[in-house]
């Protein structure tokens, strides 16, 4: 068990709590930057799609681990930042301008989504996203002017720094950067006075609100930030697909993005990683469980829907904390060795809360 | 006359709307969740209905009962089992674990029925009836008539006997039912078979329209905006919103050039936007009201 010794103040909000932190993190970094050395280009390809996912996971995050917020539309602000940034570029916006647009649009999309819908709590919220979602699908379908309608829209891959975006070590670097930089933003956001008040709004609306948090404008907030870090994801996205139709962004989407956030683990930002490189690996995860199961049950089209059904459930009964909750577990397993138990989490006995007053 | 033809059709669709709002409400009702895989207990009820009417060759009605009698047990056993286990949890784990749920029963009807289209021949198929020149299909008629006939069951069920006393007393404060001697997590269960059974009803009377493929449980999606208008926990309110909803769907439908193109498939969510944005309670909303910020 390690102990920090604290001699200053300051020491309470460093991002990296004692060295071990600091020598893992960059470990991790500089085994990431050195992958492209390593790996080739399929899989360098997977793995900037996982941290694109991840980005996306951080937006979902905010809303749903920290602020305590469903949605089940967040693929809206996936295809909002994906053709916002593919019109820029397609009117000779250069990259490095695009990005900002498209962040300062989605957040206002957030917010202005926000502000009317999160009078409501709970279910209602969760019913209005999902109908938001349905509705944005139809926008891009239909405002062909702006997204092509579904004959699609192709997603001009300009040159960036010199290089171009079908260069896959390039763009691997691209999402890297990204993801880091998202990573620290979340980071930073969540250990303000603002991230705070998401937690406390989550934890008890009631309390929040005696203490003085406007839950109004906090929960628009939160709202529009996460639609920020999902129109980012979605821009990168954009230079993944190359191609976008309006049918990617479906209500499977958002889903998917609610299962790499509920499998990960909600309420914590390691989650977002864990869970976007499961999601990443489902497809092949997938693949490999057709090659097992008998033919006749492994050509199935309906084994996908049903395998993410399962996993859901399994994650939602048996381990809510999701992956960096196991993995939590296990480091307080050896952390506490000889004396480990496994009554430190065990699932407390709750009545339902009750909405009505 | 064109417009009174729209409405009647609207309210045919608009009951099965209603009736899968309904199955929402009851278990919103009493347990305070929200069931997201109704739209697929609806799937199921009319696949199940297939396999013992079109396959089987069973007669109408007894296939019809026992489909309802066959989704009321899984129903009862999907609570008793799953649902059961996150009571008190956030309301977010249990719209995960329905939609979940919905995705497993989505995916086992596509693996066991497979993707084709199905149908099944139903004494109402093809049968139409003129009224002052109106022309009303024996499908549609069925569709009210069976939703009028499943409403007062209910409705005499919850006001005369025994269990649907005590459903609504577990519904009002599951603690003093409790403390009354009500067996409340049994009821509970009762509740969720009651609304897989309601949504099976749907299910098969939809069939004849709709034909029987994995899609039609996205009606569970447009019932929302059923349950939503009529105020969430609200019996009457459900069925009343279905109606509402149904026949804004067929105006939007064929007033399209007016409005503007595509209107018809978003019109059941914009009312659920709209009606969550203006008037949150709904229209028949009992003392629970929608807390604001």
């Amino acid at each position: 068990m390690r102990f920090i010794f604290k001699t200053k103040y300051s020491q309470d909000i460093n991002i990296a709590k004692h060295n071990g932190d600091r020598f893992w993190y960059s470990l991790l970094i500089l085994i990431m930057a050195a992958l492209p050395l390593v790996l080739d280009d399929f899989y360098l390809g997977e793995i900037s799609y996982i941290c694109i996912l991840s980005i996306a996971g951080i937006g979902l995050m905010i809303l749903s681990g920290y602020t305590g917020l469903a949605s089940l539309g967040h693929a809206a602000f996936l295809g909002v930042g994906a053709y916002t940034h593919a019109f820029l570029l397609t009117n000779g916006i250069p990259f490095y301008a695009s990005i900002p647009i498209v962040i300062v649009v989605s957040f206002l999309v957030g917010a202005a989504i926000g502000i009317p819908i999160l009078r409501l709590t709970g279910m209602y919220l969760a019913i209005a996203t999902l109908a938001l979602g349905f509705i944005a699908e139809h926008v891009f379908i239909k405002w062909e002017h702006f997204t092509g309608g579904n004959r699609g829209l192709p997603v001009p891959q300009p040159e960036f720094l010199g290089m171009s975006f079908f260069d896959s070590v390039f763009f691997y670097y691209v999402c890297l950067v990204f993801l880091i930089a998202a990573m620290f933003a979340a980071i930073n956001i969540l250990r303000s006075p603002t991230g705070r008040a998401f937690v406390a709004i989550r934890d008890s609306e009631i309390a929040a609100q005696s203490l003085g948090v406007n839950l109004g404008l906090y929960k628009a907030l939160s709202f529009a930030i996460s639609g920020a870090f999902t129109g980012l994801a979605g821009a990168l996205l954009a230079h993944y697909i190359g191609y976008l139709a309006p049918d990617i962004f479906n209500i499977f989407l958002s889903l998917t993005l609610l299962l790499l956030i509920v499998v990960g683990g909600m309420g914590s930002l390691h989650g977002t990683v864990f869970g976007a490189i499961f999601v990443g690996f489902l497809p092949q995860l997938i693949a490999i469980c057709r090659d097992y199961l008998p033919s006749s049950i492994g050509s199935q089209p309906g084994l996908e829907p049903m395998l993410f059904g399962l996993i859901l459930v399994f994650f939602i009964l048996y381990e809510p904390l999701g992956i960096y909750g196991r993995w939590m577990k296990i480091k307080l397993f050896f952390e506490l060795f000889p004396t480990y138990k496994r009554q430190t989490f065990k699932k407390q006995k709750v009545f339902t809360k009750s909405d009505r007053v | 006359m064109q417009l009174i033809q729209l409405i009647i059709d609207g309210v045919a669709s608009g009951c099965i709307y209603g009736l899968v709002a309904l199955g929402f409400v009851l278990i919103y009702k009493a347990t305070e969740t929200i069931n997201f895989a109704q739209g697929d207990i609806l799937m199921l009820g009319a696949f199940v209905a297939y396999s013992l009417i079109g396959i089987l060759g069973m007669d109408y009605l007894t296939g019809f009962a026992l489909t309802v009698l066959i989704i009321a047990v899984f129903g009862f056993f999907l609570d008793a089992v799953v649902v059961r286990q996150i009571i008190g949890q956030p309301a977010f784990a249990t719209v995960m674990l329905t939609i979940g749920l919905g995705f497993i029963f989505r995916g086992f009807a596509s693996i066991y029925w497979g993707t084709d289209i199905f149908s099944f021949s139903t004494p109402f198929s093809g049968k139409i009836t003129e009224f002052n020149g109106l022309i009303i299909s024996y499908v549609n008629l069925s569709i009210i008539i069976g939703t009028a006939i499943l409403m007062s069951a209910l409705y005499f069920f919850f006001t005369f006997s025994k269990i649907g006393v005590a459903m609504r007393a577990s519904s009002e404060n599951q603690l003093a039912a409790y403390y009354m001697g009500i067996p409340v997590k049994f009821i509970f269960s009762l509740i969720w078979s009651i609304s897989a059974g309601v949504a099976a009803v749907a299910g098969v009377l939809l069939a004849p329209i709709t034909l029987v493929d994995t899609s039609i449980s996205l009606i569970g999606l447009k019932a929302f905006a059923a349950a939503v208008l009529g105020g969430f926990g609200s019996i009457p309110g459900a069925i009343v919103g279905g109606i509402i909803i149904g026949i804004v769907e067929q105006l939007c439908g064929t007033y399209e050039n007016y409005l503007f193109e595509g209107v018809r498939e978003i019109s059941a969510y914009l009312v659920l936007i709209l009606t969550l944005i203006i008037y949150p309670r709904g229209l028949f909303s009992d003392k629970a009201e929608v807390k604001k910020v």
